[in-house]
């Protein structure tokens, strides 16, 4: 998977986002608006039992007595709720037997996006779920999987043929009353993956999710669950990318994990969204709410690098609910334009001697605006609770912002919390040492934002590792004039 | 090699040289020399084409090409080299890295694939053992946390990995002790040639007894004021710039 410099550099010279093209597939979408009626269709659309459409409709009822929040560090036009359409799928006869039976627009569209299935199956230890526009399409390596008890599958799937798994853990961890875009997720997501790691095993190959908005006009509502069992491992990779479009697109997620004891979690995003273009239109909004519980001896790391999105607000949290249980938070966010991210962690120490750390790079050009926000909370109970927190930030030009909102909430006198922060510019200094050696400028500033984000390059798989580099210089192409 | 003829230089309104001749032919060494505030690394920054600097007058040439339309990167690829007096710190960059991706764009000027990794590798143990630098200091991040003579012995390791003409050394023997300017000095020598140049800014005599310089120059209130052989530098050692600041006077 390793790109050539050559292909890096051609990369680089497509100033355009290179994944905003749009596929003409025949899609079903439904009318706009959202009411009760439209939940339930969207339930029995995809054959839920009641318990299901239930689960919703309460979501939708508590939604409706929700409000928007409004305390973070972002400013836009609030989404009209009502103009959005709140489910379309590809249009499909009956389920697919092969690859053949797919459409071959659709196939083209994996192309572009280089995930091309057969790709997939040859890359070595990669099972792919492929999301487009909410119904997962295609599933590789559920066999392999299989045999060692693992299910990987949609979210829909999981429904109809896991429902007591389902049943048991959905919304135990992101409650659907949790927050207003978690309501709203629940009351309408149209599909997601689910992952289940039977006790004991160790997941052989990393599990990954594709994501796209494909329809205009279509929210997109992931509903992803990833639960691992007694003593399991399992790394996790979600990859976004999504087609330019002029109207703002809403994405509002949920990721619920659960690690019971002695279990692992591993789960990276690379984020990459339509940003918006130069003068700040469109975009998409990245509303998400990504939460993993950890039993005891359990460890849940989250890795992110947020590259996309006009606004962000994203908060990859861990409940270390059982003793000696381990959080990690390691995000790159990088803003350029008129990209707003407001984006970090909590950390809630519950369990006895629980260890958390934190490391977030904040990469701001243009006029763009990145905050840090985390929250570090220590319970009575939590002794030897103790957290390491590191916030650095990369400031590029005079016009864009940097903010870090940390929240400390210690009730334990025998917690140890630590909190280091810096702020630095991209020197011209650097530049001028750079281009001396014959580097040029948008090449020097690729060097410096790999070196300042390493640390967290250095958590992802390595197969993404690539990516994400190659994100960081594409979206800050053109940020020094 | 390089001409600079009746150069005048600015750096935010304020004249900093004022009227610079040099000429230095390929398999030459000079030395420049002159008191705190001559201009002695303003003259180094000005070749290699600092934006903050403003040639207001006179022209500066490498090859028969006149300097003036190239911006840094492109003096670079010519074969023009500046050891900085203060190497910046990138952190997170290793040494390899930052010296594969200069190499790589160097070659990239000049229509070339990237080096492969074998050469690459090969290359940097040479020229690391020539300069007896340790396999370990190559995976530290670039200057951060270096020591000054680190520092230094980093700036002539990427002159050997990158080969340039021309050389402008900018005090690299400050902060250097004495066993680590004789490693230095002895690696110049080594990389010294007929077609290449060496451009030594310095304070002291020091250096010149171990990289031996064809001309000296001493700069002086942004003027070459005096030129001569090897034997001026000894002379202003024992008698000190007020020597030539009296002279001049």
């Amino acid at each position: 998977m390793a790109y050539t410099e050559e292909e890096l550099k051609k990369e680089l010279e497509t100033k355009e986002y290179e994944y905003g093209f749009y596929t003409d597939i025949e899609s079903d979408t439904f009318p706009i608006g959202l009411n009760e009626d439209i939940v339930r269709a969207i339930s029995k659309r995809k054959e839920e039992p009641e318990w299901m459409t239930d689960w919703r409709l309460k979501a939708f009822a508590s939604w409706k007595e929700m409000k928007e929040p409004e305390w973070a560090n972002v400013r836009y036009e609030k989404p009209d709720f009502q103009a959005i359409s709140y489910y379309s799928a590809p249009k499909k006869k009956d389920k697919y037997e092969s690859l053949d039976e797919v459409d071959p627009e659709l196939l083209d569209t994996f192309n572009k996006l280089g995930i091309s299935l057969d790709e997939q199956k040859k890359l070595a230890g990669v099972a792919v779920d492929i999301v487009i526009d909410s119904v997962s399409v295609a599933t590789t390596f559920r066999d392999t999987l299989a045999e060692k008890g693992i299910i990987f599958c949609s979210i829909s799937e999981a429904i109809k043929d896991y429902p007591d798994l389902v049943r048991k853990y959905l919304g135990t961890v992101i409650p659907p009353k949790d927050n207003f875009y978690a309501a709203l997720n629940a009351a309408v997501f149209s599909d997601g993956s689910f992952c289940y790691i039977p006790k004991g095993v160790r997941c052989p190959m990393e599990l990954s999710t594709y994501f796209r908005i494909n329809q205009a006009g279509t929210g997109q509502f992931e509903r992803t669950l990833v639960i691992a069992d007694e003593g399991s491992y399992v790394s996790y990779l979600e990859g976004c990318t999504a087609p330019s479009r002029d109207e703002n697109q809403l994405h509002a997620a949920c990721v619920e994990l659960i690690a019971m004891d002695d279990a692992e979690i591993k789960y990276s995003t690379v984020q990459n969204w339509y940003p918006g273009n130069k003068e700040g239109k469109g975009g998409v909004y990245n509303f998400v709410t990504k939460r993993g519980i950890c039993h005891t001896n359990a460890k849940i790391s989250w890795t992110q690098v947020e590259t996309g999105s006009a606004v962000t607000w994203k908060y990859p949290s861990c409940i270390l609910k059982g003793d000696n249980s381990i959080g990690e938070f390691y995000s790159i966010a990088v803003t350029n334009n008129y990209q707003q991210a407001d984006t970090g962690t909590k950390m809630v120490h519950i369990g006895k001697n629980t260890r958390s750390t934190i490391i977030s790079k904040g990469i701001s050009a243009g006029k763009s605006q990145n905050s840090y926000r985390g929250l570090v909370q220590v319970n009575p109970k939590a002794s030897n609770a103790r957290n390491f927190s590191q916030c650095d930030s990369l400031l590029m030009g005079n016009e864009c912002g940097a903010h870090t909102f940390p929240y400390i909430e210690a009730r334990n006198n025998s917690a140890q919390i630590e909190h280091e922060a810096t702020t630095s510019k991209i020197g011209e200094d650097q530049i001028f040492y750079c281009n001396q050696r014959g580097i040029d400028t948008e090449k020097a500033i690729a060097l410096i934002v790999n070196g300042f984000s390493k640390e967290v390059l250095n958590k992802l798989p390595m197969e993404f590792a690539v990516e994400a580099q190659k994100l960081l210089e594409i979206s800050l192409e053109g940020s020094v004039g | 090699m390089l001409t600079i003829k009746d150069l005048h230089a600015s750096v935010e309104e304020k004249e900093i040289l004022k009227g610079i001749n040099l000429q230095v032919n390929p398999g030459e060494v000079h030395a420049i020399m002159g008191p705190n505030g001559s201009g002695k690394s303003t003259l180094s920054t000005v070749i290699a084409g600092h934006e903050d600097y403003e040639v207001t007058k006179g022209s500066i040439s490498f090859d028969g090409e006149d300097l003036e339309e190239l911006d840094a990167e492109h003096r670079a690829h010519k074969g023009i080299f500046l050891s900085f007096q203060y190497p910046v710190e990138i952190p997170g960059v290793t040494v390899t890295n930052f010296i594969k991706t200069a190499i790589n764009a160097l070659r990239k000027a000049k229509g070339l694939e990237d080096m492969p990794a074998k050469d690459m590798l090969k290359s940097i143990r040479e020229k690391a053992a020539m300069l007896e630098i340790d396999s370990k200091f190559l995976s530290r991040s670039l200057n951060e946390g270096f020591s000054g003579g680190e520092k230094k012995r980093n700036e002539i390791f990427q002159l050997a990995m990158l080969e340039p003409k021309l050389a402008i050394l900018d005090e690299t023997d400050s902060g250097l002790d004495i066993d680590a300017l004789k490693i230095v000095a002895d690696g110049v020598n080594k990389l010294k040639s007929k077609d290449n140049a060496v451009v030594l800014i310095t304070h002291y005599q020091r250096l010149l007894d171990y990289i031996v310089p064809d001309f000296v120059h001493v700069l002086y209130n942004g003027r070459i004021v005096k030129s001569g052989t090897k034997e001026l530098a000894h002379e202003l050692e024992a008698k000190g710039y007020d020597w030539i600041k009296q002279e001049l006077a």
